[in-house]
């Protein structure tokens, strides 16, 4: 049974499940999200006018990212795929940052000393066991902190994806594996990852909780976050949460053509799912949003995508000597005698 | 002191370091209760309980995994691989994950981990427990490699690779665990990454090698001296990544002539990188080319074929003849 919370009219579908969850905090939850939508559409232009390099559009997918992120603390640690740079940034990494990874630079990937995050996970299914072990660390400290990960619904025919859970199951490490299913693997349908009914069935292959849920639904994300996280700090386990979702975008901005391998009724079906509209049209019935809010975070996004260009813009080229220097605490000798040498060059 | 076979001085050196720190954590297949299927961790569950030493599901990957999970908490994870011919299914772990951390995170993050794992022929184990694959890693930046030959170096390098603040590959030779006992300091002592150790002097014939062909060379340099009127050097490189090129340049100069000994397959192992080496930093100090002692480039032998093709002192011999009537 797929949790939904608000129906795609934003309607409450059923009042017994709908959380509580204060104003502000729905609030903040749908700032984050427009503020996500015109950063995606910002992204994509900028990387069109070679002015951002590798970058995989999110536009669909914010009730998922944001919703989850949301439903965190600070102290949280998030290890995030390629696709994943929203949640990162929510969480503390400064924007200008995440512009210089997308252009591959090392300052990009310099979290800051209290940010919890991991660089994005280009390995797919990596980040699933490096998050047992994180998880498995905050157990071993008695410290009250969660691991969150997240994944594609290709990444779970993943061997990594099935021994991260495994392992986790049997460790009871407090961790959140999140599936953003948005149905496609760049050009895979997921029918063709696997025949199981859904990813959350997978759960049971680790004997760990597994639940499904609208992708689309903001509060129905945050909730399911939120119990995850309170059951892992009761020390109740890790959980499964497949999300279904949907990107509108292509899959990454390196020549993928989604017209190829989605059908226009298909994208249409799920246009009429956009996340945003759902959750604009349950606050504006609560009286909690206005144009003129969302006016005002669409301005501040724009202005603060332009500061953080120019930031990226002004960080200092990397040398060959900056990427010797970050190889290991002490040098090699070999990597001494080739940072001299390059050294030289530099300064010429 | 105390005479302890190899397998004794890396339970102690895990004993050392464990005590010394509480950040050090032991795990892998059957390294609790069981104290490994070589008794390498024996014992050491019961001493620091299993928050410290336990077992893991029957997956290298995720080991692998674990360890960068728990590297990037603050532990110093010493994750046991059970046999390095295994490797290939946690190789992500290691060579695209703990390898880059510090890296790709600018020094933000690293991957304190030891990665050990037993490896090595002579002993007749079944397939893909003994092969020599160290040289896939000397071609990974971002990790070290160490391969002790005696119960001394084994104690203090593991001291040190646990200590290391990167990810160090710590390989075991299996024909070396149990086959002679050495004098070990009971106390807490390190031997440094990245040096190799002169272990026997001579000044006609350098022989660089590393793991079980060390005791192999010596044989070899004995018998030779014997027969001819030569003295033989033998370089242990004890670290295969990064190495010892200072050690290897110094001896050349002296003796002018050297054979690299591998149990590796030709293709494989560290030879082409030494004698690359030497040729850049040493040619003119060569009376003779460079000769590579090495096994032959097939997969590794059928456990009855072992004899006919693991590298002994009568091929080193022969390679020491090549250089020395050149």
């Amino acid at each position: 049974m797929m949790l939904q919370i608000l129906s795609p009219e934003g309607k409450v579908a059923d009042q017994k499940q709908m959380p509580q969850v204060d104003d502000a905090t729905l609030k903040e939850l749908m700032r984050k999200m427009v503020y996500t939508r015109v950063w995606d559409q910002r992204a994509i232009s900028l990387n069109r006018q070679g002015r951002l390099g590798f970058y995989a559009p999110v536009a669909g997918q914010e009730a998922c990212m944001i919703g989850s992120q949301s439903a965190l603390a600070k102290e949280d640690f998030i290890l995030p795929s390629y696709r994943d740079i929203p949640q990162i940034v929510w969480h503390g990494l400064p924007l200008y940052q995440a512009f210089l990874y997308s252009r591959g630079h090392f300052h990009g990937g310099q979290i800051p000393e209290d940010v919890n995050v991991l660089m994005p996970q280009i390995i797919i299914a990596a980040q699933i066991t490096q998050a047992m072990g994180v998880a498995m660390g905050f157990k071993l400290k008695k410290e009250k902190r969660v691991a969150i990960t997240y994944i594609g619904d290709g990444g779970t025919s993943q061997g990594d994806f099935y021994e991260g859970l495994n392992f986790a199951g049997v460790y009871k490490v407090p961790a959140i594996f999140f599936v953003q299913n948005n149905r496609y693997a760049i050009s895979t349908p997921f029918s063709k990852q696997t025949a199981a009914e859904s990813v959350a069935a997978k759960a049971q292959a680790a004997g760990i909780k597994g639940v499904q849920i609208d992708g689309m639904d903001a509060i129905a994300v945050y909730e399911t976050v939120r119990e995850a996280r309170e059951r892992a700090l009761a020390g109740e386990g890790p959980t499964l949460i497949e999300a279904l979702t949907f990107r509108y975008g292509p899959h990454t901005m390196a020549g993928d053509d989604p017209t190829r391998y989605r059908a226009q009724e298909e994208m249409t079906e799920w246009e009429q799912k956009d996340p945003l509209v759902r959750f604009r049209s349950y606050l504006e019935s609560k009286n909690l949003w206005s144009k003129e809010e969302e006016d005002k975070v669409i301005e501040q996004a724009k202005n603060e995508i332009a500061e953080a260009i120019k930031k990226a813009d002004a960080q200092p080229k990397q040398k060959v000597t900056d990427l010797i220097d970050i190889m290991f605490e002490e040098k090699t000798p070999a990597l001494q005698e080739q940072y001299d040498e390059y050294k030289q060059k530099e300064m010429k | 002191m105390a005479q302890m076979t190899m397998i004794q001085a890396i339970t102690d050196a895990l004993r050392t370091e464990m005590k010394a720190d509480p950040n050090v954590l032991v795990f892998g297949e059957d390294v609790g209760v069981n104290g490994g299927v070589f008794r390498a961790t024996d014992g050491l569950q019961k001493e620091f309980g299993e928050e410290r030493v336990f077992d893991t599901p029957l997956a290298e990957s995720a080991i692998g995994g674990m360890a960068v999970g728990l590297g990037l908490q603050g532990f110093r994870p010493v994750a046991e691989i059970q046999f390095f011919g295994f490797v290939f299914e946690t190789f992500d772990a290691v060579a695209s994950q703990a390898a880059r951390m510090r890296y790709r995170s600018g020094g933000r993050y690293n991957s304190p981990i030891v990665f050990r794992a037993p490896f090595g022929g002579g002993v007749k184990t079944p397939e893909l427990h003994a092969d020599s694959l160290e040289g896939l890693f000397l071609q990974t930046p971002g990790v070290k490699v160490v391969i002790p030959s005696n119960p001394y170096d084994a104690k203090g390098l593991l001291i040190s690779a646990i200590r290391d603040n990167d990810p160090v590959i710590f390989l075991e030779h299996m024909k070396l665990y149990r086959s002679f006992r050495g004098e070990v300091p009971e106390e807490s002592y390190t031997v440094p990454l990245g040096k190799a150790n002169v272990v026997k002097e001579g000044k006609d014939v350098t022989i660089v090698t590393y793991g079980a062909m060390v005791q192999t060379s010596l044989k070899a340099a004995e018998q030779i001296e014997k027969e001819r009127n030569v003295s033989v050097e033998v370089i242990d490189l004890r670290t295969i990544n990064p190495i010892d090129t200072e050690t290897i340049i110094a001896s050349v100069e002296k003796t002018n002539r050297v054979v690299v000994v591998q149990e590796a397959q030709k293709q494989a192992g560290v030879a082409a990188e030494v004698i690359a080496q030497i040729n850049e930093k040493a040619i003119l100090s060569l009376e003779a080319p460079v000769v590579r002692v090495t096994s032959p480039d097939t997969v590794f032998p059928f456990a009855a074929a072992e004899d006919v093709w693991l590298p002994d002192p009568s091929r080193v011999i022969e390679g020491m003849k090549k250089v020395l009537d050149f």
